[in-house]
């Protein structure tokens, strides 16, 4: 018992100093191309360009749950159902349209600026969030269902009571999925004018200077993780204890 | 109190009805089984009761209230629910699930949680253990027990139940079926009971139901169905061990032989021997003089013997009680190989005698008003 303990832990040390050695490698080179001395010299503006690349996410993920999950409901409800594939077709279809043209697209009809950038993300977020939801009411035992019903609880009850808390998993798996996706797209906000991070990126990439270039990734790319790991913190807090999904799945997708 | 007057129904989209024209009606305080192969409209008939279906002519009345005057969210919050597959909200504790109906009821909580933990008391959980229990963590047998006390968790007088035990294996299924009529016996509902098991049928329904292909095509108490089969469909339902099958509604006192032939242990063997002799007996009941049953004495060992018949007694090995039902007692008698078992009441009492002829007797198409040769030796009380 001892034994393998330590031999646990001895593991733990071992997978410890190799993260420790990696982020020290890449650190160093992040040095060589001049990350740290740019972010350094620039502290505000990447700051500013970082507060606006979180409102861009925040503002279009907020409007694609408000608008996808109540969706993915009435897709599922009564008449609608017989619809119901028909329209995630339609819906995966768009989602085959590179995010890059979306926000070509919108940008021809609404010009350039914050709106274009918005609109264009909300669009390429929807479809995960639909999808999900749709999927996760869809998945909703009948049985509790029937049970519910014969029990005397109203459509409305039925769905806020029985219906949600069961399928939330998978809707929140979504959401997490359209989100995180979201943080890259947003990048992209910069080439209609839409600001955030792709700032810093794009700006980099056409001066060849990684170092202007990873000033914004590496944020961008710590905030698709953050998100990714906070979402998922989410999840253990409203999905019940009684609903058990495999380990693997709930930690991480 | 529920009466059903030509009720049909016809399902969109096809033309031959599903249920047909059944008329019946269940008392109040009985459970009203309703059997017959799958497909027969028996589920479709009990989800017509709290308009889950809609009828497609024809009414039901519960309590002379016709259904559809009723509001069926209300209707179906009045009325308790339990089917095969349990459907437990799985991400819901137990308290929460019990909660439910009383819930929509707008109970207030103090009331719940009282009414909680008598209905787990109920079904012999221990509520302070399954209280805040989920129900991937109970197994099925719990799980069904936590399905009947949500359906009752309002003491709704009237309760539809689709082969509530269906999910669990016999052993279980037996046990729970034996606690729910020990509870119905108390609570008196009126219970509408989905089976496709004839056993069950027998054991639960005070009145059956038969249907087949949507038409009821007999209705009445168990006994009725078994001795009376209306036609050649009902006979073979029952099956050809019908006979058999009424072992499970007859108790042990419904068969026994009364007052069977003895003598008590004070008495003397020489007069014993010869009272024996004279019937033809070669064994014989012995009781003490309160009428307690001591064992029995055989003639073998105290012929030639003298002294009083209680020396001789050897205790019985087996004894039944007059409650017990005949299924039980027979299986006793082929278990441990005795022509004959001894019914006795609580005290020790001498209550009656069975054997094979008595049991034919009352199973039975060899009816024979005097028990048989058997039972005219045997009858006949005290023997000296």
């Amino acid at each position: 018992m001892k034994g393998s303990l330590n031999k646990l832990s001895g593991g733990g040390q071992t997978w410890t100093l190799v993260g420790l050695a990696l982020a020290f490698a890449t650190g160093a080179w992040f040095e060589s191309l001049g990350f740290f001395e740019f972010t350094k010299n620039n502290t505000d503006e990447i700051w500013i360009l970082f507060i606006e690349h979180i409102h861009l996410v925040l503002i279009s993920s907020v409007i694609s749950i408000s608008i996808g999950v109540p969706t993915g409901i009435l897709l599922t409800r009564g008449f609608m159902r017989r619809y119901r594939n028909w329209s995630l077709n339609l819906l995966g279809i768009c989602q085959t349209v590179p995010s890059l043209a979306v926000i070509a697209i919108a940008m021809t009809y609404l010009g350039i600026g914050k709106k274009t950038a918005i609109f264009a993300l909300v669009i390429y977020g929807l479809l995960p969030i639909i999808r999900n939801s749709v999927a996760g009411l869809a998945s909703v035992d009948p049985v509790i269902l029937d049970a519910g019903r014969g029990m005397g609880m109203s459509p409305r009850q039925l769905l806020f009571r029985v219906e949600l808390p069961n399928a939330l998993y998978i809707i929140l798996a979504g959401i997490r999925t359209s989100m995180v996706i979201n943080v890259g797209t947003a990048a992209m906000s910069f080439l209609v004018g839409g600001g955030g991070l792709g700032d810093l990126i794009f700006s980099g990439i056409a001066m060849v200077d990684p170092g202007y270039m990873l000033a914004g990734a590496v944020p961008t790319a710590a905030l698709a993780i953050f998100l990714n790991w906070f979402l998922g913190k989410v999840e253990g807090w409203t999905i019940s204890p009684g609903l058990v999904y495999e380990q693997s799945t709930a930690s991480d997708i | 109190m529920i009466r059903l007057e030509k009720v049909t129904k016809i399902y969109p989209g096809t033309n031959v009805p599903a249920v047909n024209d059944v008329d019946m009606e269940v008392q109040e305080g009985e459970i009203c089984v309703l059997i017959g192969s799958s497909g027969c409209g028996k589920t479709t008939l009990m989800r017509m009761i709290n308009r889950l279906i809609p009828i497609t002519s024809g009414s039901i009345y519960i309590d002379g209230k016709n259904i559809l005057d009723i509001d069926p969210i209300e209707l179906r919050r009045h009325i308790g629910y339990a089917i095969q597959q349990i459907g437990l909200f799985p991400h819901m504790t137990v308290y929460d699930n019990i909660a439910t109906v009383p819930r929509l009821l707008k109970w207030d909580k103090r009331r719940i949680d009282e009414r909680v933990d008598e209905l787990l008391t109920m079904v012999q959980l221990d509520p302070t253990q399954f209280r805040h229990r989920y129900p991937r963590e109970l197994s099925g047998g719990q799980a069904q027990r936590i399905g009947v006390a949500r359906a009752m968790a309002t003491d709704p007088p009237v309760m539809l139940m689709d082969e509530p035990f269906g999910a669990i294996d016999p052993i279980n299924r037996e046990v729970l079926q034996d606690e729910f009529l020990k509870i119905q016996s108390q609570v008196k509902k009126t219970i509408v009971f989905v089976t496709h098991d004839i056993h069950e049928a027998i054991k639960m329904g005070d009145k059956i139901a038969l249907l087949d292909v949507g038409r009821l095509v007999q209705f009445g108490t168990p006994e009725e169905l078994l001795t009376n089969p209306k036609n050649q469909f009902v006979k073979d339902f029952v099956g050809a061990d019908r006979a058999l099958k009424r072992l499970d509604l007859l108790k042990v006192k419904d068969a026994m032989l009364e007052n069977p032939v003895h003598c008590h242990d004070t008495d003397d063997v020489g007069s014993v021997v010869r009272a024996m002799q004279e019937k033809k007996l070669n064994f014989l009941l012995v009781n003490d003089p309160q009428d307690r049953l001591k064992g029995y004495v055989t003639l073998r060992d105290i012929y030639d013997q003298s002294g009083k018949a209680g020396d001789f007694t050897k205790p019985m090995t087996l004894t039944v009680r007059p409650q017990q039902n005949l299924k039980d007692a027979l299986s006793k008698m082929l278990t441990f190989d005795l022509g004959i078992v001894v019914a006795v009441d609580d005290d020790g009492k001498l209550m009656g005698v069975l054997n094979t002829t008595t049991l034919a007797r009352v199973v039975g198409e060899t009816y024979d008003e005097h028990g048989g040769r058997w039972g005219k030796i045997m009858a006949g009380g005290k023997i000296l």
